[in-house]
């Protein structure tokens, strides 16, 4: 059997407040196959993002198991997190989260600042990316001079800049109109038609029928995964809960 | 990776740059202030050496009269209890090197229309080499001068200005006391004594010219001092044991009862003079360090503000992979980039300052390569020290903590 790209089990997370510990994930069980585009919905405060971070290594879980292409995660130092964060995957933001103060190609050509490119290169790879996402003409532009969607492009191109195998996206279409968020939909769709395998957290159904899977949580559980071939039945899925 | 990184902190610093300037301004006035004090300090202890290397080697001077100043007794240096024997009875003693006996006093000198007043001393010509002063031009009397009481000067370069002008006095005839004298010679500048003394406003002619035409009213072979050279700073306190010895002795002083002379050791006298300049210039460096590190504090309490007000920007770099050591290095930069250029600046400041405290006071300043390095290398590692606790902070901040932060 192949090995999985995500293999998730018995994920446990506590959150120690001033109220006591609470547990946002309780027994999650999750893989995935290199190459699948997998949504993930449910509703607000059921553990999604806490999920994604952790898949992402910018957190840890409390128990439980996870390892990336066959290698557990609980295992690496911080630096061995950092430089997957840096090359095996690429984090999308609802909020963005570009630098203010960088010029959209300094922005997109960050990541490869920490594994260590050369200027030169990064700047190159930085600018082929930024055409790709179709924002070729304003590589010079600071990010507070151009619209939201294309700020999304930007994060997207960031994301891409090191070659993941893996986008994780965080509510990606969240801050942005339903035409805008079809425009980045379909960016995402093109990349995982590249090979790029995505995971996505949306609210919306019809954001999530661009995925190949969908997976519900609720109270910190999984409470259902779809997988469906056609549109019609990622339909059926979607409205099943 | 580095140079990307150096032109961030640029970046960073010019976001702000008024609070920039403020940061850096701490490090400007702390440098600036290390760098003149150092060169005051530097350039009095440098004058110090000159005045002790003026006044020649392992000194001692004995004066006539009673070190005490009670009662009616005249001060050191006023009765002539001393005589040539005295001196040439210490030439004979153990360690002495050089010993010259010296008559002093005022009169007024004329040449042409000029006259001046300054201070005749009479001695020989061992004394110059006791001084370590040579002439720069013309010669030094000679014994047959000392035998035959010739009536022959030296003089000083300010007494030369001052009657002379632009005139070349060797050969010249001035009047002292209305009494005739050839300049034989012009004695080097010598610049001023520990004391502050003008050391060049002075004529010195033979001692047996001065007893017998000038300085003649006390009886016949008294002196005022008596200049003694030991021949090795070894040798120093066994000669002022022996000095004081034989003046007794000779003076015919009883157990107990006062000597009618004084033994002064110049070298210590200068020494301490030394000591008291170094102790001053190193409190004035300590006091503006002082300023360096408030500086230093400066630089630190701004980074922990910019490492807060950024904190979403580190979350996204470490969520990009940045790891802890690119985001400590990251503000560590910043730190030292700060404090690196303020140090600049301060160098500057600090040089002009000392250049302009030399042009308006004529105090003597010393810049020396030495200062500047120390005030380089303090400043960098107050960047560095200041620096690395607000960048630590930074580096161990916890990804999702600082992406959530707004
Ligand atoms: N750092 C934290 N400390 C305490 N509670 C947290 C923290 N982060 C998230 N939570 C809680 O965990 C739960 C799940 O949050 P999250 O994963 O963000 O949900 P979702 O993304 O599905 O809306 C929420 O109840 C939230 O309040
Ligand atoms: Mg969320």
């Amino acid at each position: 059997m192949a090995q999985s790209l995500v293999l998730v089990q018995d994920l446990h997370k506590d959150y120690q407040t001033a109220a006591g510990a609470i547990t946002v994930l309780k027994q999650v069980n999750f893989s995935m196959d290199a190459g699948d585009f997998v949504a993930i919905m449910g509703p607000s405060g059921s553990g999604k993002s806490t999920f994604m971070n952790i898949l992402g290594c910018l957190d840890k879980p409390t128990s439980g198991h996870y390892a990336l292409n066959g290698h557990p995660i609980a295992e690496l130092d911080g630096n061995a997190l950092a430089k997957i964060r840096n090359q095996t995957i690429g984090f999308v933001f609802q909020g963005f989260n570009l630098l203010s103060r960088a010029s959209l190609l300094d922005n997109v050509a960050l990541p490869l600042v920490y594994s260590g490119v050369s200027k030169s290169e990064r700047q190159e790879r930085a600018k082929v990316l930024l055409e790709k996402v179709g924002l070729g003409k304003y590589i010079n532009s600071l990010p507070n001079q151009i619209s939201g969607g294309q700020q999304q492009r930007v994060a997207i191109a960031r994301a891409l800049v090191n070659r993941p195998q893996l986008i994780l996206a965080d509510e990606p279409t969240g801050n942005l109109d339903s035409v805008t968020s079809e425009e980045i939909m379909a960016l995402f769709s093109a990349l995982n038609a590249e090979g790029i395998s995505i995971i996505l957290v949306t609210h919306e159904s019809d954001i999530a029928e661009h995925a190949s899977r969908q997976v519900r949580f609720l109270d910190g559980r999984i409470v259902q995964d779809t997988r469906s071939r056609t549109m019609e039945n990622v339909t059926e899925a979607g409205v099943l809960n | 990776m580095f140079s990307a990184m150096l032109g961030e902190a640029w970046q960073a610093m010019g976001a702000n740059r008024l609070r920039t300037f403020l940061t850096m301004l701490g490090m400007v006035i702390g440098v600036g202030s290390v760098v003149l004090m150092m060169a005051v300090g530097q350039g009095a202890e440098e004058s110090v050496k000159q005045s002790i290397n003026a006044m020649g080697s392992n000194l001692f001077i004995v004066l006539s009269g009673s070190s005490t100043s009670g009662g009616a007794r005249s001060g050191s240096g006023n009765a002539s209890t001393l005589t040539v024997n005295d001196a040439n009875a210490i030439g004979e003693l153990d360690g002495v090197g050089n010993v010259a006996p010296i008559s002093m006093g005022n009169a007024q000198v004329v040449f042409g229309g000029n006259n001046w007043s300054t201070s005749i001393m009479g001695t020989t010509a061992t004394y110059l080499d006791i001084r370590a002063w040579d002439l720069d031009d013309g010669y030094v009397f000679s014994d047959s001068d000392m035998r035959s009481a010739t009536r022959v000067a030296l003089i000083g370069k300010t007494v030369v200005e001052n009657i002379f002008g632009d005139i070349n006095p060797i050969g010249k005839t001035i009047r002292i006391k209305q009494n005739p004298f050839v300049v034989l010679g012009v004695l080097k500048d010598k610049g001023q004594s520990l004391d502050g003394r003008d050391q060049d406003d002075t004529i010195i002619i033979p001692l047996t010219t001065a007893q017998r035409k000038i300085l003649g009213n006390q009886f016949a072979g008294s002196v005022r001092q008596i200049m003694v050279q030991a021949v090795s700073p070894e040798a120093m306190t066994m000669v002022e044991q022996n000095i004081n010895g034989l003046l007794k002795q000779r003076h015919n002083i009883r157990e107990g009862a006062d000597n009618d002379f004084n033994v002064r050791n110049l070298t210590a006298v200068a020494n301490s003079a030394a000591e008291t300049t170094r102790t001053m210039s190193l409190l004035l460096g300590a006091i503006a360090s002082v300023s360096l590190l408030v500086g230093g504090i400066g630089i630190m309490n701004i980074m922990l503000v910019s490492v807060t007000e950024r904190t979403r920007e580190i979350g996204i770099r470490m969520a990009i992979g940045a790891r802890e050591g690119d985001i400590l290095l990251q503000f560590l930069l910043e730190a030292i980039v700060i404090s690196v250029i303020g140090c600049l600046i301060g160098l500057f400041i600090g040089i002009t300052g000392a250049m302009l405290v030399n042009k308006l006071t004529q105090a003597a300043v010393v810049i020396s390569g030495y200062s500047v390095m120390i005030a380089f290398a303090v400043a960098a590692s107050v960047g560095i020290f200041f620096g690395f606790y607000p960048a630590r902070k930074a580096a161990r901040m916890n990804p999702i903590e600082a992406l959530r932060y707004q």
